[in-house]
């Protein structure tokens, strides 16, 4: 345990130090563009006029205090709110220019373009092997070659080939958190989405485990948008290009992530990552 | 003191296992009754021959099998206008199955205790296990041969005993005939005839069709005619030979071997013997047709028919119970409306039983059997395919009876799927029915089971829609048999729990029934106690695999 933290230190160091070169959101190429979002459950409004530009192939996180509706602006974009009885959205979210919310969109497409692993991992009782494939054979794919082929290249990419690849015909629920974790990441991208939804994705873990999320998630950002939302601020710090702190439904503060831990703007940023609430 | 124990929670622990002996005391006994009771029956009993003087001081001589004993006080006996013989202080009643019943008019018989003379149990009484007339109880006098005696006296038994096992072959062989080929050509013959009707009513009944028809009528005729012939032979070649008994009353009666079942010497069997005997009756019981108006033989097309009427609504009610849980926990809005139908639904399940046998009598067999061969069976009216009861229509009441518990189990199992694990799914860019039917119905699937096997225990002991819908007394035919279509779920068919009620109160001969009651109710027991065990076996597989809900 005592290398722990010299590792965590030297990831968030050279997140800091690539930042410092080309830190500007007004460069990047944008993936997602939220518009003037507003939520309603019910009568309950969550989410207050949220605009926002997330660019491509980066890691942007949302930070905030509890029930600030990270968690729902998240969800808003791969359209899983659409579940949720009662729930009201206007507003538009644009993936590559293309409002989300159109009546045109249909939602499972959307879903396949927009993977989301959430809190706590949650494998299909079913094989390893299967639930890596189970996005494919939705699709229409049961070709043997070709599943072996993505079920193969996905766990490599989650990186749990090496410790699973004997193992993929037992069931999934046999694995330990992390690796379940690790596995409905390889779940989600062995259908190659745009963009991928991380919903907490290291509460649940122990540290060593989180520690490999966060690597994955450093790896992923090669090939994929990242938003991650998190409770853990040393983790945005560590995992993410750009962060959003959002305080009561409201977009507080959005930019390079270097720059909003060490000089926000806003003074309810300034107070919550120095700890005077949340 | 007192206070303590009671705060310390024990006497609950005490209270609920002594709840939980009781139950199991009860289950216990009353397997055992009904098993001692049932089981009892097929034992060879000794037979007892009573010299007996009666009431009028006549000396006559009883054989038969002791069934029942009661005692009578003096007091009781007197009121019921018994007269006490001087010494005794109780009148003993005594219960005989003498057999017999062609002779004697009566085959069982109540004899008082304190008339009997003597008592012996000689080695060499007979007892015949007849087709007709019940059992016969004499002594072996001689074997005839096309009506010659061949054998008498001590050589008798053994010559007895071989023509009894030819005699049983061919009455096999014939009955075989009759049932496979014979059956099979009056089946074709009547759908030749009802193809000659359709063609009729088509308007196509022409010299081509009507010639061809001839045709093939005349070939099953002939086949008919042989096999009648080679019958006819059968028939004659059994009927020669037969069994010279000996009554006890000194008359001498043929039973010809044709009509013989069985022929043993109890008195002289050896345990062994006993044993061999008592597992012959059993198997006979479990694979047999019925006899002598359900008293004797087995009761094999009951076991049959329970059963398959219970798997065909298995079939019916999983799909239809599934389905409707499914709409009600995933697609209906909650609300006002779906809860009206959970109520309506739970309470469909507290309505008698009987109320389920007169709607499926009024809905499914008059108008929806009738309008079935309406439609499709015009050649056969007005005798009624469809439009009479069946095995179709009572696995449909049954379904309908059962329909609550499924899919109120299937509901609670949906409920019981966690979330994530939907949108997990979902957001693989799964729809919503790719998730209910790769995902969650798996998932769901050991609750599914146990509303299965909740149904499955209901509806094989249900009767009393039955006796509306479809069972029968005695059914000629099983409803699974070798002549296309194979399955006929238009025909009625025989059912353990009716047999229990028809042979224990609709029976001419209460007493020779009473031991099959118990027999064919702890056998019920056990065809529902296998069939929940093969759905529990399965629902426990199911569980292992998607035993997910755990974590």
């Amino acid at each position: 345990m005592t290398t722990e933290p010299t590792r965590t230190h030297a990831i968030d160091m050279s997140s800091i130090g690539r930042d410092m070169q080309k830190n500007n959101l007004e460069n990047e190429e944008t993936c997602i563009e939220v518009k003037n979002l507003n939520l309603f459950y019910g009568a309950k409004q969550a989410l207050f006029g949220v605009n926002m530009k997330m660019p491509k192939k980066k890691v942007t996180a949302y930070i905030g205090p509890s029930g600030c509706g990270k968690s729902t602006l998240l969800r808003c974009i791969n359209r899983m709110n659409d579940l949720v009885d009662d729930v009201k959205i206007d507003g538009e979210i644009l993936l590559d220019g293309a409002n989300i919310y159109a009546k045109s969109v249909n939602v499972a497409d959307l879903r396949r373009r927009v993977g989301m692993v959430f809190q706590k991992p949650n494998p299909f009782p079913k094989t390893i092997y299967e639930n890596v494939a189970y996005g494919l054979r939705i699709q229409g794919i049961n070709e043997k070659r070709i599943l072996d082929e993505v079920v193969e290249k996905s766990l490599r990419g989650a990186a749990l080939w090496d410790e699973m690849k004997d193992r993929l015909q037992d069931n999934a629920l046999g694995m330990s958190g992390g690796q379940q974790q690790r596995l409905v990441i390889a779940r989600a991208i062995a259908i190659e989405p745009e963009v991928i939804l991380l919903d907490e994705p290291a509460s649940a873990l122990d540290p060593i485990s989180t520690l490999k999320i966060e690597e994955l998630i450093n790896e992923l950002k090669e090939s994929y948008t990242i938003v991650i939302v998190t409770h853990n601020m040393q983790q945005a710090a560590r995992v993410s290009d750009y962060t959003a702190f959002m305080y009561m439904g409201e977009l507080i503060e959005f930019g390079n992530t270097n720059e909003l831990f060490t000089n926000p703007t806003k003074k309810q940023t300034e107070d919550y990552i120095t700890g005077r609430y949340g | 003191m007192i206070k303590q124990w009671f705060k310390s929670g024990e006497p609950w622990v005490w209270l609920n296992a002594a709840a939980v002996s009781a139950n199991l005391i009860l289950v216990v006994g009353l397997l055992a009754l009904v098993a001692v009771r049932g089981l009892g029956h097929f034992w060879p009993a000794q037979v007892v021959e009573y010299g007996y003087k009666d009431k009028d001081g006549v000396a006559t001589t009883i054989v038969g099998e002791l069934v029942d004993t009661v005692v009578l006080s003096a007091q009781q006996a007197k009121d019921a206008n018994y007269e006490i013989l001087a010494g005794k202080d109780s009148l003993v009643q005594q219960l005989i199955k003498s057999g017999n019943r062609d002779t004697t008019g009566m085959d069982f018989r109540w004899i008082e205790q304190q008339r009997i003379t003597g008592e012996s149990y000689p080695v060499e009484i007979l007892v015949v296990e007849r087709r007709e007339w019940g059992n016969f109880y004499g002594r072996l006098v001689a074997v005839k041969e096309q009506g010659k005696i061949i054998a008498s006296g001590e050589q008798a038994w053994p010559v007895a005993e071989e023509k009894l096992q030819a005699a049983l072959k061919l009455f096999d062989e014939i009955d075989t005939m009759q049932r496979k080929e014979v059956g099979a050509i009056n089946y074709a013959l009547e759908r030749l005839r009802l193809k000659q009707k359709r063609l009729q009513l088509q308007n196509q009944w022409n010299d081509n069709t009507r010639q061809e028809l001839a045709k093939q009528e005349a070939d099953y005729q002939a086949s008919y005619q042989k096999l009648q012939g080679e019958l006819a032979k059968l028939n004659e070649k059994l009927a020669l030979d037969s069994l010279v008994v000996k009554e006890a009353s000194g008359q001498e009666v043929e039973i010809p071997f044709a009509k013989t079942v069985r022929i043993y010497k109890p008195n002289a069997m050896s345990v062994f013997a006993k044993i061999g005997h008592y597992g012959s009756k059993l198997i006979e019981f479990v694979s047999d047709d019925p006899r002598e108006a359900n008293t004797e033989g087995g009761i094999f097309p009951a076991i049959f028919g329970t059963v398959m009427m219970v798997m065909v609504m298995a079939v019916i009610v999983t799909p239809l119970g599934v389905v409707a849980a499914v709409y009600m926990r995933e697609y209906a809005k909650q609300g006002f409306l779906t809860r009206l139908i959970r109520i309506a639904v739970n309470n469909l399940a507290g309505v008698p039983s009987i109320v389920y046998g007169v709607f499926g009598l009024g809905f499914f067999v008059y108008i929806l059997g009738g309008n079935i061969d309406r439609l499709f069976f015009p050649e056969s009216l007005p005798a009624p395919v469809f439009g009479t009861p069946g095995l179709l229509w009572s696995s449909l009441t049954l379904a309908l009876l059962t329909l609550p518990v499924v899919i109120v189990s299937t509901e609670e199992g949906l409920s019981r799927i966690p979330k994530a694990i939907r949108e997990g799914s979902l957001a693989l860019g799964a729809t919503k029915a790719e998730t209910l039917w790769r995902t969650v119905l798996p998932m769901a699937s050991p609750a599914i089971m146990t509303g299965l096997i909740l149904a499955v225990a209901r509806a094989a002991g249900e009767v009393a829609p039955l006796m509306l819908v479809g069972v029968v007394k005695l059914a000629p035919t099983l409803p699974l048999d070798g002549n296309f279509p194979y399955m006929h779920f238009d025909r009625k068919f025989m059912h353990l729990g009716f047999h229990i009620y028809d042979v224990g109160f609709q029976s001419p001969n209460v007493e020779a029934a009473r031991p099959l009651v118990y027999a064919t109710s702890l056998l019920l027991v056990l065809v529902i106690i296998g069939l929940n065990m093969s759905a529990i076996s399965i629902r426990n597989h199911l569980r292992e695999k998607y035993r997910a809900l755990d974590n």
